[in-house]
């Protein structure tokens, strides 16, 4: 695919991608609501809302629905979303946990592919099923129960992608706040590379860390840190994949900034 | 990538002159950074480095700063708007500032990121650099320079001048203080007289034929001790306009106290040498400076016009109908220009802040409206959109309702200024900042902004003593500080009255102490006593102006007098019976006074 570099591919290019749909050898998914998908969607992918993946995303389900989607260990696999990547890694990251090693996501949004003027179609392609074998990977899941076992360690780093607001008022202990609009460029998902290693660098966030990303609720905008920092580099990454929403829900301690009344400087 | 190639990117009418930043102070202030972090760079020296840099200490933790961006002459393009809105969401808290000296600043940014926002910056000619510190800081000029009926001559280009010579200039890296250029369009539009060199355009008939110059003021300022600025000589014309900025600069590198930060702004030294033994100093070092300067020493003023085009129009959805409100905007937030048919539209903001998506729509509005293709940032935290066409207006004003933008009360008293306050800085007393968005909602509720006896008048609140909001010259001035009531503490502002910052700038008068919760009934009260008071063709502004000279002959005749009235209302109630009394705005924990070390003066 790529040359050989410490970075793992993430992300497929526009170009790339039109023309492995031509090849016809590629899977792509469509992470939208149904009712988007039907309207138009990029030539030949299917769809899996990610609302339907998240009413139940135990390990069975998920390979279920993989199966129905016609992907087997080997099918290349690209996601696309229209909400700057962060639904498209949620569901990229699941296919990687339950053992999909060739997943990535589409370098641009649906609503930027469109107003590129690319190809769409509204058809919705006939699928044979396949089978996938199960392989979890849960070096790349973080729970609860983990986050407390490794919060003595200064070998990890816990990264909190709510913006700089949330993340003031109250967070996991010990977390570093990192706004997933941090991410993006202005014209793709992810920054280049070398601006992404050099943000981190600056934040001496590197390889000789475990790093854990968490969000609000269900582990969208980490799932996209995630994918960010693996490229970087940094793949000795985590999902909390339950994030913020189910630490307080256990109530969990958190901290937050003392002192300052910074929603009054907000203009919202 | 064939994305960016495919992207149609806008065109902009006007492009930045100067180009304000340099890309390699971004890698410098990262590195810095870490070697600070590994403990190989001490505090005192780090402090001065991020200073200079523009990146200020935030309330209670070293985490974080503030990156204050200069805009020099207030002047801010579509392109700088667009990225400063993409860094606000990215590195701050979706909101950006603007302070009252014509910088925009974005607060609670992680002191590791501040290099990665200098890196934006500088793509968009943008600098923080000498924002903060013992430097020159942004170079003001009024916002109706260039447009203003009352002006000589637009002193935009010397401003940018002024402000481009001394930016990284050797003589201004090491100041015993900050210090400060405001340049102005005329009397009217002031705040010549508040700050250490002020300067009003003049034209004078020399041998026949007219020389431009400047009316100069020294040695004004304002904060824990303000002092009103005296006027160097008659008329100083253009080509000693730099020889006078060094010479006076000499003066107080030389002789300005470095031991005692609390009194090392220049206005102290004037004081306490006394003004004409200064003034004297000033125009024998003038001398020097100008035998002794090199010849290629020189202000470069770009005087070229810029070019005034109506932005075009793609359509025009039918006979738009006027949206209520409109008349009430237009009065309140437009004035008319020199310039026949157009007129400069002032965006008023809470207190300064102004979101991620509205700084975006600000970069949209000015090429739709703005025939000179950029903004320019006011005195009192706002946004002043120029040249827009009368027949603009109404759409303009559709515009602006659809961003939140279009809050009316611009020009009058309902638009108060407040400092950050609690919201991130370190010497904070109060939440002022909150105090002025619900003095702006409930007076605006109260229609107070088409009254136009109130119309002249301003509120400023600063959060501490020192004067951020610019208290000391507003006609209803407030700073911070704690009051106690047995071991119960509640926040408090010491209130003044009648200070201006016209041709007849003058401090307020220290009146009486309001806690945080009775500042509007007492304002209101103000308001009425004035009412019943006033005689026919007054305004509050001329009202207490009568009143603080002595001149006043109705029932009201003195401050003491205004203090009896407000007394009763300012009385501490007991915790028991009112629990809200001892919270201040946006807080619903016991009010204690809490700062830390300042750095105004580091």
């Amino acid at each position: 695919m790529c040359c050989l570099t410490e970075s793992v591919k993430v992300t497929t290019d526009i170009d790339s991608l039109r023309s492995e749909i031509r090849d016809n050898s590629v899977r792509v998914i469509d992470v939208r609501r149904e009712g988007d998908y039907k309207q138009d969607h990029i030539p030949n992918s299917v769809n899996l809302p990610l609302a339907t993946l998240l009413s139940d995303d135990s390990p069975e389900r998920v390979l279920k629905l993989v199966n129905s989607l016609g992907i087997d260990d080997e099918t290349p696999v690209v996601v696309y979303d229209d909400t700057f990547g962060a639904l498209a890694s949620r569901v990229a990251w699941t296919l990687e946990w339950i053992g999909h090693s060739d997943v990535t996501l589409l370098e641009t949004t649906y609503g930027n592919w469109k107003s590129l003027g690319l190809e769409t179609d509204s058809l919705t392609p006939e699928i044979s099923n396949k089978e996938h074998s199960m392989n979890l990977q849960s070096n790349i899941l973080a729970t609860s129960e983990y986050l407390e076992s490794v919060k003595s360690r200064d070998d990890v780093i816990l990264i909190d992608n709510r913006e700089r607001l949330n993340y003031l008022e109250q967070h996991i202990p010990g977390a570093v706040s990192l706004p997933y609009r941090t991410l993006a460029s202005s014209d793709g998902i992810l920054r280049s590379k070398e601006d992404m290693k050099r943000l981190f660098d600056n934040r001496d966030i590197s390889g000789d860390s475990e790093i854990i990303t968490y969000c609000g609720s269900v582990g969208t905008l980490s799932g996209l840190a995630y994918y960010a920092l693996k490229s970087a580099g940094l793949s000795n990454t985590k999902l909390y994949v339950r994030s913020f929403k189910e630490w307080k829900n256990l109530e969990k301690p958190t901290d937050k900034q003392q002192d300052a009344n910074y929603w009054d400087l907000s203009a919202e | 990538m064939s994305i960016s190639k495919l992207t149609p990117s806008s065109v902009d009418s006007a492009k930045p002159k100067i180009n304000w930043a340099r890309i390699d102070e971004a890698d410098n202030f990262a590195n810095t950074v870490k070697l600070y972090r590994q403990g190989k760079y001490d505090e005192d020296s780090f402090r001065r480095f991020r200073l200079q840099h523009g990146a200020y200490g935030t309330r209670m933790t070293s985490d974080y700063a503030m990156v204050r961006v200069k805009l020099p002459a207030g002047e801010i393009y579509p392109k700088q708007f667009e990225t400063l809105s993409r860094l606000s969401e990215q590195y701050s808290i979706g909101s950006a500032h603007f302070s009252t000296r014509e910088n925009i600043q974005l607060h609670w940014v992680i002191l590791e990121d501040v290099s990665e926002i200098f890196r934006s910056l500088a793509e968009v000619g943008l600098t923080s650099r000498e924002a903060c510190g013992n430097s020159v800081r942004n170079v003001m000029c009024s916002p109706l320079s260039g447009v203003c009926s009352d002006e000589k001559f637009d002193s935009t280009p010397y401003a940018l001048a002024t402000a481009k010579f001394f930016l990284r200039n050797p003589m201004a890296q090491s100041l015993p203080r900050k210090f400060k250029f405001n340049f102005t369009c005329c009397e009217k539009h002031g705040m010549v007289r508040m700050v250490d060199v002020g300067l009003i355009p003049e034209i004078q008939q020399i041998n026949g034929s007219k020389q431009k110059g400047f009316k100069i003021f020294l040695g004004g300022g304002l904060g824990n001790r303000s002092f009103v600025g005296h006027q160097l000589e008659d008329f100083t014309p253009e080509e000693d306009l730099l020889y006078t900025s060094i010479a006076v600069m000499r003066i107080f590198d030389r002789l300005g106290d470095r031991k005692n930060l609390a009194r090392n702004r220049m206005r102290y030294l004037v004081n306490d040498m006394g003004w004409e033994k200064f003034q004297n100093l000033v125009l024998k070092e003038r001398a020097i400076v100008r035998a002794t300067q090199s010849v290629v020493t020189k202000l470069k003023v770009d005087t070229t016009p810029d070019k005034i085009t109506r932005p075009l129009k793609i359509s025009d959805e039918g006979g738009s109908s006027v949206p209520d409100g409109y008349a009430r905007w237009l009065k309140s937030n437009t004035i008319k220009q020199k310039q026949s048919d157009y007129r400069s539209v002032f965006i008023t903001l809470e207190a300064g802040d102004i979101t991620s998506n509205q700084l975006n729509s600000m970069a949209a509005l000015i090429r739709e409206f703005s025939s000179e293709g950029k903004a320019r940032s006011g005195f009192v935290q706002n946004v002043a959109l120029r040249y827009v066409h009368e027949d603009d207006l109404v759409k303009l004003y559709s515009r602006l309702l659809e961003t939140g933008l279009a809050k009316s009360g611009g020009l009058t008293m309902t638009a108060p200024v407040g400092c950050s306050g609690t919201t991130s800085c370190n010497l904070a007393l109060t939440n002022s900042h909150r105090l002025a968005k619900e003095i702006q909602r409930k007076f605006l509720e109260l229609k107070l902004d088409e009254d136009d006896d109130l119309a002249d008048s301003s509120i400023k609140i600063s959060g501490c003593p020192n004067s951020c909001a610019q208290h000391g010259i507003a006609t209803i001035g407030f700073f911070g500080g704690g009051g106690r009531l047995g071991k119960d503490m509640y926040p408090n502002y010491q209130m003044s009255l009648g200070g201006r910052f016209d041709a007849d700038t003058t401090l307020g008068q220290t009146c009486l102490r309001v806690p945080a919760k009775r500042v509007i009934p007492v304002i209101l009260k103000i308001i009425e006593l004035f009412k019943a008071n006033k005689q026919s063709d007054d305004t509050l502004k001329s009202w207490i102006h009568r009143i603080v000279n002595d001149s006043e002959d109705s029932d009201i005749k003195s401050i003491g007098d205004i203090k009896k009235v407000l007394e009763p209302l300012v009385a501490p109630p007991t915790k028991e019976d009112d629990p809200d009394f001892y919270l201040d705005y946006g807080s619903d924990t016991s009010y204690h006074t809490k700062t830390g070390k300042g750095e105004c003066a580091a």
